[in-house]
């Protein structure tokens, strides 16, 4: 038997007896950049294959909220940290070594690529839209001409951003259960569902809404088998993985876990998907929103456990 | 120059000195400490040993705080001593979730705070104020790169482990046992 306490007595505050320094405001802000990459894109990959006109909703309609999900999720960020007045100093240095900080570059070139999209298709939401400038209209008129120039850079940045929402996480060695290559792909697929859920949300267009879901399948297929891995990957692993692993297998998680992530978050939205392109009448919204929630409720989880997870010395 | 430390475990009685000479010398904010005495205890009674550790943050060479600091707040001092640099620090919390020895905390103030070695005082040539108070001078504190160090003489004299080696971080904190 072995019994671990300190004998100096020590109780800081987030620190003790578990880490519990980031809260809510991480796991909306990953939930974001996620869905926000998902969207931007569908939107690039569908705008350079040439199919923009087919796809309204993915290319023109779901970009728009885009803008205001990333900057969301970057007054998440901001809200979390301790030191707020300092924030800008993430901006007056680079550094590649660290997962946040050129996590937050990205975001600082997406988010004028987002908007530089969205502000191209403003007019056919408002055909009175004036920009008022002349060299405004000019740059719109190019953007607009030029738009697959745009979503190439705009769909590389929106895979980095998705991988890099699970690698902030992925990259502390410290805590086990987030110590796993295979975060930075589960997180980018998990983010390219939620995209999809939102795009058939705003889709009025049954084709659109077919692809769309399709996509979607897909995408849950892979999460699922990207979840079972790394639990496998977990089990496999040292000590402190297996304890890892098994907060989500018995332990104070799985019962969350399994619950609102894998059976209502993608099993169950994967079977009214295909319930709904067999023919039969399913309303959207409820796998739409089933993806959404588990989506959110998945970062929830991963944040909180990976925090409680150690190394035991 | 490479500051270490070098912690004898079955010297130490676990009183404590160690952590309130730090929280005094450094201005330690009521409920936080940049140190903590850990006490093992192996075995059921009678058959029990106990081992007391003195910890603190580890100053390691392959520090995973420095690498995911996003500012550059968390950098390396003369002698590998790992800094906080306060007016640089976010108080994101990166470098919190990645030490394996939860030995940095948030400060009231905003800013990530934690053990220094007491740069103060060993740019001086004093001993860091755990050291220098110990009772039972359980601590020995030096440059790895001098052989005529306290630190190099006991680590050539004794069996020593650090903590969590497995995490990769080479720390620099020596415990005798």
């Amino acid at each position: 038997m072995r019994e671990e306490l300190f004998a100096s007595g020590r109780n800081i505050p987030n620190i003790d007896p578990y880490l519990n320094i980031w809260h809510w405001q991480i796991p909306i802000y990953l939930f974001l950049g996620g869905l926000a990459a998902g969207i931007l894109f569908f939107a690039g990959v569908f705008t350079i294959m040439g199919k923009a006109h087919k796809m309204p909703a993915t290319v023109k309609k779901a970009p728009m909220i885009v803008p205001f999900a990333l900057i969301f999720g970057l007054f998440m960020l901001f809200l979390d940290l301790k030191h707020k007045l300092y924030f800008w100093q993430l901006y007056t240095t680079i550094r590649l070594e660290s997962p946040m900080g050129w996590g937050a570059w990205v975001l600082m070139i997406i988010t004028p690529i987002s908007l530089l999209w969205c502000a191209s298709y403003i007019k056919e939401f408002y055909p009175n839209w004036d920009w008022k400038f002349k060299f405004l209209n000019t740059f719109e008129a190019w953007v607009i001409k030029n738009r697959v120039i745009v979503a190439w850079p705009m769909t590389i940045y929106a895979v980095i951003l998705g991988i890099y929402t699970g690698i902030l996480l992925s990259a502390f060695n410290a805590r086990p259960l987030w110590n796993t290559s295979i975060l930075g792909p589960l997180f980018l697929v998990s983010g390219m569902s939620t995209g999809a859920a939102i795009i058939i949300m705003l889709s009025d267009d049954h084709k659109e809404r077919k692809i769309m879901g399709r996509i979607d399948i897909l995408l849950i297929v892979i999460e699922l088998f990207f979840i079972v891995h790394l639990f496998m990957g977990f089990l496999a692993g040292s000590e402190a993985q297996i304890d890892a692993a098994n907060l989500f297998l018995g332990g104070k998680f799985t019962a969350p876990f399994f619950t609102f992530v894998v059976m209502l978050g993608l099993i169950f939205p994967a079977v009214l998907e295909i319930f709904e392109l067999k023919g039969f009448k399913v309303p959207i919204y409820v796998p739409a929103i089933l993806v959404l929630i588990g989506g959110l409720i998945f970062r929830f989880l991963m944040v909180e456990a990976g925090q409680i997870t150690r190394y035991l010395y | 120059m490479r500051y270490a430390m070098a912690i004898d475990t079955r010297k130490c009685v676990g009183c404590s000195d160690c952590v309130v000479a730090c929280q005094t010398e450094n201005n330690v904010p009521l409920g936080f400490c940049r140190d903590w005495v850990v006490e093992v205890v192996d075995g059921t009674y009678p058959n029990v040993s106990i081992e007391l550790r003195s910890e603190r943050c580890n100053h390691c060479d392959n520090s995973p705080c420095v690498r995911c600091c996003p500012t550059g707040a968390s950098h390396f001092e003369e002698g590998g001593i790992v800094l906080v640099e306060h007016n640089k620090c976010i108080g994101c919390g990166a470098c919190i979730q990645a030490c394996p020895y939860d030995a940095r905390y948030s400060h009231p103030e905003g800013y990530v705070d934690k053990c220094t070695f007491c740069i103060h005082r060993v740019r001086e040539g004093k001993d860091p104020a755990c050291v220098s108070v110990c009772p039972t001078s359980c601590m020995y504190f030096g440059d790895l790169d001098d052989p005529n160090s306290k630190v190099v003489n006991m680590l050539k004299n004794r069996k020593f482990k650090s903590l969590a080696p497995e995490a990769g971080t080479k720390p620099q904190i020596f415990y005798l046992v």
